[in-house]
């Protein structure tokens, strides 16, 4: 039995104790002095002084902290002035109650948190017989007022929920990219086709929602010439080299931020997807979480040169949501 | 004057009657009982910052101009929320501080009451009577986690603003969650209202469940009696320890203190959520150090490994943050919640428990335990699976993929590890009890076993029975301090002057 020797130390408490809750309650005197009351310091001198020390450390530190706060130091003073202070009545006050106040042992005695058989029934019995008499005689008012309370918990929930916001409609399924918007970029800049070079990467917004979380897109240049062609069907999606793909995370709506030219690649750093973009590759997850490609922006070039939206997203940018039907 | 008036309020309250009780009230004493004081204790720090920082922060998206003293930011655009936490941290006196001691109590309020709750759990503390303080202690864990989510989200910088874009996408996942989403923001992310909803709930609405909450915790403990390790005369009848007044008021208000001091101490010398460096939110913007406070490290993990699924049904659809997102977190806290029940029906143990148990005395759920936080340890490691790949210089493919190994792997062998360790340490002598020396044999034919040596004069001092302070009144005696108490102990032996303290053995 491993735990043995811990009894063996202590001699039962007999008369005290567990056994002593059936005594009837006799006030005995004892003294604080007495080692059973006092943990017993070798030297409590020594550890009053410890604590009086600590405490005018406390002091000190709480001064310190004024000083620093009415001289307007730095952080660093105001903080670890503030925390002698409170060290030294903390150590100070841990130390008093620990080696010079009553420590016992001492004990409690404990009682089942059960009530007894006779208790639950009178009390049940209370309850139930006052509630048929007064309660049950009149059952049809408390059916009218159960009514009431039904009708007013839902009455309630209009103002409590409804009024938080919208429905969301359409909310997730449009952006503000229109036919013909043009492209334009976080400063506001139209973007024309001279603007990237191959290899090149911006941010874009259409004119009318520059900065919008949710129109924003990543416009790449993995060629300088001809149309890059990702997919079937979108052979005209991406001219003069360029692509332009919602920059909203398929995961969970980060920024897709980063375009690693080498690799073809648009990663994400929340965590981590890969999406592969260009010839034959629309944007595609390869590696992370993202189960889905981003859409594909069509662009078209205007006869002034300037990028443009052929027409808006295909399909809800960004994370999928639980009412989303499949397309 | 004091008597006067104590009588006054007295007679019309009867606090002599009533409360002689609580000031007897006993508390055992165990390192261990300490972890939910620090809890209780950072949630007062938290209290005390939190009212400053109201007094200073805007909870408002507006978008202006920043001219402050923070140099490197003037002329850029942000919010209200983002220039007033700025402004805390560099020109409001004492505001860094106060913002940095409110963070680093936020991490100890959610880690105290992790451990608190590990301590509960590898000790059976959760058993018959205490199943419902465990069910409360759970919902204080998710509402300080919740919390503390808040809270980081409310200056609005770039990589809190980050967060709460994933979080954004995780309650779109939900049933209905274009709705709940909406609802909750006031219009698709981020809107202009998200910061001042926030901030109503971080200020008001959970700090006062949290409170409402701690107030009934703390009111089953008093009601229940507090748990006790075998020993020191304590059985399953009894509570053994020190009195409230005031041996334990002391030490407790001393502890407050000591966490306070360990909070101000952080909060000097360890920067922590410098916002400035982040700069503001902007939503086309990224952090690359998107890193959330280590208790949401873990749904952060579990989002990263999660394969690519996701699944289309007709009409609707189960995003792929819906299983690391929503799932996971519901079905952890749900079986935590009814743990206790749950481990009754499997055991068939229906008694009252008012003894603890040694974790290693109950291996099955101490490898339970084990197993099952390192799969959250594992998930914590995967929230940090590009540093690994750079640190390691190995490929990110290679982390991710060890990674979802090791989420399954690594709780496998937990589990019977820990349950042969359990095993053998139940061969040990208690650790918490003072060793005497063990003296190795070794018999004539060549075996070896261990003793402990007889009691040597050292180690035999006086160990009292508890006794019950219920009939007791304590006096003074004559010189009335503690000088004689040492007496009385040094009484007992003269090699008991050794050291600064000397305490009865029992008593440690
Ligand atoms: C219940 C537990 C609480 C937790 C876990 C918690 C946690 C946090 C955290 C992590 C932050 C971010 C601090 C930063 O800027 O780095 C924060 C900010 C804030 N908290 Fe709390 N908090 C709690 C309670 C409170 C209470 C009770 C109040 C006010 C009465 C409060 C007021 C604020 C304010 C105004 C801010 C924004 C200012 C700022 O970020 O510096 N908090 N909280
Ligand atoms: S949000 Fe892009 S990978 Fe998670």
């Amino acid at each position: 039995m491993p735990d043995s020797t811990d009894h063996d130390g202590h001699a039962e408490p007999s008369g005290h104790g567990a056994a002593g809750a059936h005594e009837p309650p006799k006030m005995v005197e004892a003294s604080l002095d007495s080692p059973q009351f006092q943990v017993a310091a070798a030297n409590p001198e020594r550890v009053e002084r410890g604590i009086a020390v600590m405490f005018v450390l406390g002091v000190v530190g709480f001064a310190g902290f004024g000083a620093a706060f009415w001289q307007n130091w730095s952080n660093v003073w105001l903080g670890v002035t503030l925390a002698v202070g409170f060290f030294g009545l903390g150590i100070g006050m841990v130390a008093w109650g620990k080696y010079l106040m009553p420590r016992g042992p001492f004990s409690e005695s404990r009682h089942t948190n059960e009530p007894t058989d006779e208790e639950r029934e009178v009390f049940l019995q209370d309850l139930s017989s006052r509630g048929k008499i007064a309660l049950g005689r009149r059952s049809y008012l408390l059916k009218i007022l159960s009514v009431a309370g039904g009708i007013f918990g839902i009455v309630a929930i209009f103002p409590l929920l409804r009024s938080l916001g919208p429905l969301p409609g359409s909310l997730f399924y449009n952006t503000s990219w229109k036919k013909g918007s043009y492209l334009v970029s976080p400063e506001g800049r139209y973007v024309h086709i001279d603007d990237l070079d191959k290899g090149g990467v911006l941010t874009v917004f259409p004119e009318n929602d520059v900065g919008g979380p949710l129109s924003q897109t990543i416009l790449i240049r993995p060629e300088t010439s001809g149309y890059v062609v990702t997919a079937p069907g979108r052979e005209t999606w991406g001219p003069e080299g360029y692509l332009a793909f919602s920059k909203v995370c398929t995961h969970a709506g980060c920024p897709v931020a980063l375009y690693q030219k080498a690799l073809d690649e648009l990663l994400c750093p929340c965590h981590q997807s890969i999406f592969e973009v260009g010839p034959g590759r629309p944007a595609t997850p390869v590696f992370g979480p993202a189960p889905r490609p981003l859409p594909q922006l069509p662009l078209y070039v205007d006869s002034k040169g300037y990028l443009r939206a052929q027409n808006r997203y295909d399909e809800p940018v960004g994370p999928g949501f639980w009412e989303r039907g499949n397309l | 004057m004091i008597d006067g008036l104590y009588k006054w309020i007295d007679n019309r309250l009867n606090i002599s009657g009533g409360t002689r009780k609580l000031v007897n009230k006993i508390f055992p004493d165990h390192w261990s009982f300490m972890l939910g004081e620090i809890a209780l204790y950072s949630f007062v720090i938290l209290l005390a910052t939190g009212v400053f920082l109201t007094l200073y922060f805007e909870p408002s998206q507006q978008q202006v101009v920043y001219h402050g003293s923070y140099l490197p930011l003037v002329g850029q655009k942000m919010s209200e929320a983002f220039q007033s936490t700025i402004n805390l941290s560099f020109a409001v006196r004492c505001g860094l501080l106060m913002r940095q001691m409110h963070h680093w109590a936020a991490n100890i309020f959610v880690g105290s009451i992790v451990v608190h709750m590990c301590r509960v759990f590898f000790t059976g503390g959760f058993r018959r009577p205490r199943e419902l303080n465990w069910i409360i202690g759970v919902n204080l864990m998710i509402f300080a986690i919740f919390n503390g989510f808040l809270g980081y989200s409310l200056p609005d910088d770039l990589v809190s603003g980050t967060g709460i874009r994933i979080s954004f996408s995780i309650l779109e996942s939900l049933p209905g969650g274009s709705y709940i989403a909406t609802w909750l923001f006031g219009g698709q992310f981020p809107g202009t209202l998200l910061i001042d909803r926030f901030f109503i709930i971080h200020v008001l609405i959970l700090p006062a469940a949290i409170a409402g909450l701690l107030a009934a915790h703390l009111g089953l403990l008093v009601k229940q009696k507090h748990t006790a390790f075998a020993g020191n005369g304590a059985t399953e009848k009894n509570v053994v320890g020190a009195p409230m007044w005031p041996t334990f008021l002391a030490k407790t208000n001393g502890f407050l203190f000591l966490v306070a001091g360990v909070t101000a101490l952080l909060a000097a010398t360890v920067q922590i959520n410098p916002i400035w460096q982040y700069g503001p939110y902007v939503p086309y913007k990224v952090s690359y150090a998107v890193q959330p406070d280590w208790y949401m490290g873990w749904l952060d993990g579990a989002l990263r490994i999660m394969p690519s699924w996701e699944i289309v049904l007709p009409g609707h659809m189960i995003p792929n943050v819906f299983f690391p997102g929503i799932l996971l977190p519901g079905i952890t806290f749900t079986v935590l919640m009814f743990w206790p029940i749950i481990e009754a029906r499997f055991r068939h143990d229906t008694l009252e428990h008012h003894i603890l148990e040694e974790p290693r005395n109950n291996p099955w759920r101490t490898a339970l335990g084990a197993s099952v936080l390192a799969f959250y340890f594992v998930l914590f490691g995967a929230s940090a699976d590009d540093v690994l790949a750079n640190y390691l210089s190995v490929s990110l493919n290679t982390v991710l993929v060890a990674f979802r190994y090791l989420v399954v792997l690594v709780p496998v062998i937990v589990y019977p590890v820990t349950y042969k360790i359990c095993l053998e340490l139940q061969h040990q002598p208690r650790a918490s009890k003072t060793k005497r020396h063990n003296i190795v044999l070794r018999s004539a034919d060549g075996g070896y076993s261990t003793v402990e040596s007889a009691a040597r004069p050292g180690d035999a001092l006086p160990s009292f029975p508890p006794l019950p302070l219920d009939n007791l009144i304590i006096v003074g005696d004559g010189a009335g301090d503690g000088t004689n108490g040492a007496d009385g102990a040094a009484s007992n032996g003269s090699d008991t002057k050794r050291g600064i303290f000397r305490i009865p053995r029992s008593y440690r």
